[in-house]
């Protein structure tokens, strides 16, 4: 168990090491925080008896994705696998049987049973992770194993086998799924990104409209939270994931609304006399918000209250126009924000309480949308430097250093990066395939997946 | 008897004398009628026509429009209207159109005596044309269509020169306006172009708004009646990526108040 926890012990350590190092190489931000080399899994299809077969796709599909999109395996390609994977842990152990289709030919070797077929050219898998998939009482059953290919002995080569239990629906058969992806990451200490989920904004519903939407991680289960007919936008959600903040046009001027993810109900939300309130988000208790507003009737400013709109501060008093505070997941006390106290809108870091405004980006194009990984450290954002105004391109700082790596070159306009809760993966909006749509991409800028389709949609915020 | 005869002489003498002398004077009452012969069918005795009823209605027309004339005439040999209509029957309607004033006269013959009657259709001319009517009262929003945008540069809110004149003129029409709809309130929309941040964008269209309103209040419009609200780049009037659509978008638009 301990060699397996070596690929999060490198993370861990070069995470310190890029912290310690001000002047690092740009790659150095996105091995931090991707994990850089890679081990391969190999991943035969799960077969299904009887009422189970049906559900095959979609098992194996989600488990593949799972995988893939963690970003710590390279995946072998299938075409490359032996004839015969094993099913079961016997499969392994004994002669190679008759194959179970008949007419198949009889196996001159392994074939796919012992696990030096796995390790050896041309799959040359560290990891092989198999299984089957079996109607029982009425219930779906996945029996998921994963094996070290490179350790000889059975026994010792075994890393897990375990039963999972769900309904026999595709929707349980995409749960069962994201557990055995999750065992098998946890087993490199990654944590899952299953059951977290992305609330966005979408136009889909129509044109000139824009209403909330939240989905699963993988772009599944997407449903619309609000009909209000009317632009409601910049979502932000609470850190135990149980209120959304946002912006909405709903009532005339711009302004906040406060919506419970649990019972589905809106929360009232004494919204300060301005014409705009707007880009909410909460500090990491979970106890107050802060937003944009222009209640001085001048400037839009940055403000913090409490989650019902009392207790109302006023943090930046500027003659400007200043957006988007994003307070430290860790400490709590630094706030990200973008102004245009000095010109084009540029990102900033000061105290929570509005003292000691410091400009991070350099003060070329224009810089928005920042967000702070879960780490404390880096922050993700949007920036037009090198290019025209509105072409954004993502980007990692490390805040300390200010060191930055650039994600996204010149593919479209690429805006509002969100943090998965792993601190590995980003959601963003993408117009690279010209409408604007949802991607999750890893912070190195591979593994990149689109998850939405229909209409544009904006603003993803990734949730556990 | 020589007395007897001489009254007799004289008698008819004077009788001669009186019924030459009075030739041509008023007629004597016709003697009374014989006694109906008791034998035969006495020959039926000629009435006089009558006229039951002749109106005309309505009485009072505006000019080009007609009138109905209806009678109702007994014992008559013929009837007839004048004016130009003529003969008619007994009973009957006509639908006259006169042009100013008309009597029309209607005689009835009978053989045992004539009737005559008269209705007089007024004729009225017909009120004079509605004055040229009042050009329509424009609704608020179409009077608020003749306020012109203004455009912004860049990531800028001040007015520019060119919007400077413009809004010169808005504030002249939008006092006009503002007098004319008492209680309405105007909406002045700020907005962005596609580039900068959406979030970004929220504040400098509500810069855009708020600039036009001070420069508004400055030439004398009354605050209270101004709002402002930024859609930053949330509603834009074109989608197309160039310079021309950009300028479209960044604008402040007058619009009712919500």
């Amino acid at each position: 168990m301990k060699q397996l926890n070596f690929l999060s012990g490198v993370l861990l350590a070069s995470l310190l090491a890029g912290l310690a190092a001000g002047q690092a190489q740009q790659s150095d931000i996105r091995i931090l925080l991707t994990g850089g080399a890679k081990q391969t899994i190999a991943l035969p299809d799960f077969r299904g008896a009887g009422a189970a077969a049906q559900f095959g796709d979609v098992f194996n599909q989600t488990v593949f994705d799972d995988i893939q999109i963690s970003g710590i395996f390279t995946m072998a390609p299938k075409s490359f696998f032996p004839l015969n994977p094993p099913q079961q842990e016997s499969d392994l152990r004994t002669a190679p049987e008759p194959p179970a289709r008949r007419g198949a030919p009889a196996p001159a070797d392994c074939a796919g049973r012992c696990l030096s077929d796995w390790a050896a050219a041309p799959v040359s898998a560290s990891y092989l992770g198999f299984g089957y998939l079996a109607e029982q009482n009425g219930q779906l059953v996945a029996f998921g194993h994963l094996y070290n290919t490179t350790v000889a002995d059975l026994n010792g080569a075994r890393l897990f086998r375990k039963l999972y239990n769900g309904e026999l629906t595709a929707d349980g058969a995409r749960q069962l799924a994201h557990q055995y992806a999750a065992d098998i990451l946890a087993k490199f200490g990654m944590p899952t990104l299953a059951g977290s989920k992305i609330y966005f904004v979408s136009d889909r519903q129509a044109r000139g409209t824009k209403e909330l939407w939240v989905m699963d991680f993988d772009g599944s289960n997407q449903k619309r939270l609000t009909a209000f007919n009317s632009i409601s936008t910049m979502p932000a959600i609470s850190p135990d994931g149980t209120r959304l903040a946002f912006t909405t046009f709903a009532k005339g001027q711009p302004r906040l609304m406060m919506y419970s993810t649990v019972t589905g109900r809106f929360i009232p939300f004494l919204n300060p006399q301005a014409s705009v309130n707007g880009t909410p988000s909460f500090t990491p208790d979970g106890k107050s918000v802060l937003f944009a507003s222009s209640a001085d009737g001048r400037y839009t400013n940055i403000y913090i209250s409490d989650l019902d709109g009392g207790g109302l501060r006023r943090l930046t008093n500027v003659r400007a126009v200043e957006v988007e505070p994003k307070v430290n997941p860790k400490n709590g006390q630094d706030v990200l924000f973008v102004s245009g106290r000095g010109g084009p809108q540029q990102i900033y870091l000061m105290n929570l309480d509005g003292t000691e405004p410091l400009r991070l980006t350099t003060g070329e194009g224009e810089a928005s949308n920042p967000a702070w990984n879960p780490d404390g450290q880096h922050m993700a954002f949007a920036w037009t430097r090198g290019y025209a105004p509105g072409n954004w391109n993502l980007f990692i700082m490390d805040v300390s250093s200010r060191e930055t790596v650039q994600l996204t070159t010149g593919e479209g306009r690429n805006e509002n990066p969100s943090w998965a809760p792993d601190g590995r993966h980003l959601a963003c909006s993408s117009n690279r395939t010209r409408s604007s749509q949802i991607f999750t991409m890893l912070a190195d800028g591979t593994a990149v997946r689109q998850l939405t389709t229909q209409g544009n949609n904006y603003m993803p915020v990734w949730v556990k | 008897m020589k007395r007897t005869r001489i009254a007799l002489v004289l008698l008819a003498a004077a009788f001669l004398l009186a019924s030459a002398g009075c030739k041509k004077k008023q007629p004597v009452a016709p003697p009374p009628p014989p006694p109906p012969a008791p034998a035969p069918a006495p020959a039926p005795a000629p009435k006089a026509a009558t006229i039951n009823s002749f109106t005309a209605e309505p009485s009072t027309i505006v000019r080009g429009d007609t009138s109905t004339l209806r009678w109702s005439v007994s014992d008559a040999t013929s009837v007839s209207i004048d004016n130009g209509i003529g003969t008619v029957p007994a009973n009957g309607s006509r639908s006259v159109s006169p042009s100013d004033n008309a009597t029309y006269r209607m005689t009835a013959t009978g053989a045992g005596g004539d009737a005559v009657a008269a209705v007089t259709v007024y004729v009225t001319a017909p009120p004079p044309p509605p004055p040229p009517p009042p050009a329509p009262k424009a609704s608020f929003e179409q009077r608020l269509a003749e306020v012109q945008d203004i455009l912004f540069d860049y990531d800028k809110s001040e007015i520019r020169e060119d919007a400077r004149a413009t809004l010169q003129r808005d504030a002249d029409t939008l006092k006009a306006i503002l007098a004319d709809f008492p209680s309405a309130v105007v909406t002045i929309e700020g907005n962005c172009d596609e580039r900068g941040s959406a979030e970004y964008n929220l504040g400098l269209g509500d810069r855009r708004a708020t600039a036009a309103k001070e420069f508004l209040t400055q030439v004398g419009l009354p605050a209270d009646r101004l709002k402002t609200i930024s859609y930053g780049k949330e509603k834009p009037v074109c989608s197309d990526s160039n310079e021309s659509c950009w300028q479209r978008n960044r604008h402040d638009h007058f619009a009712g108040a919500q």
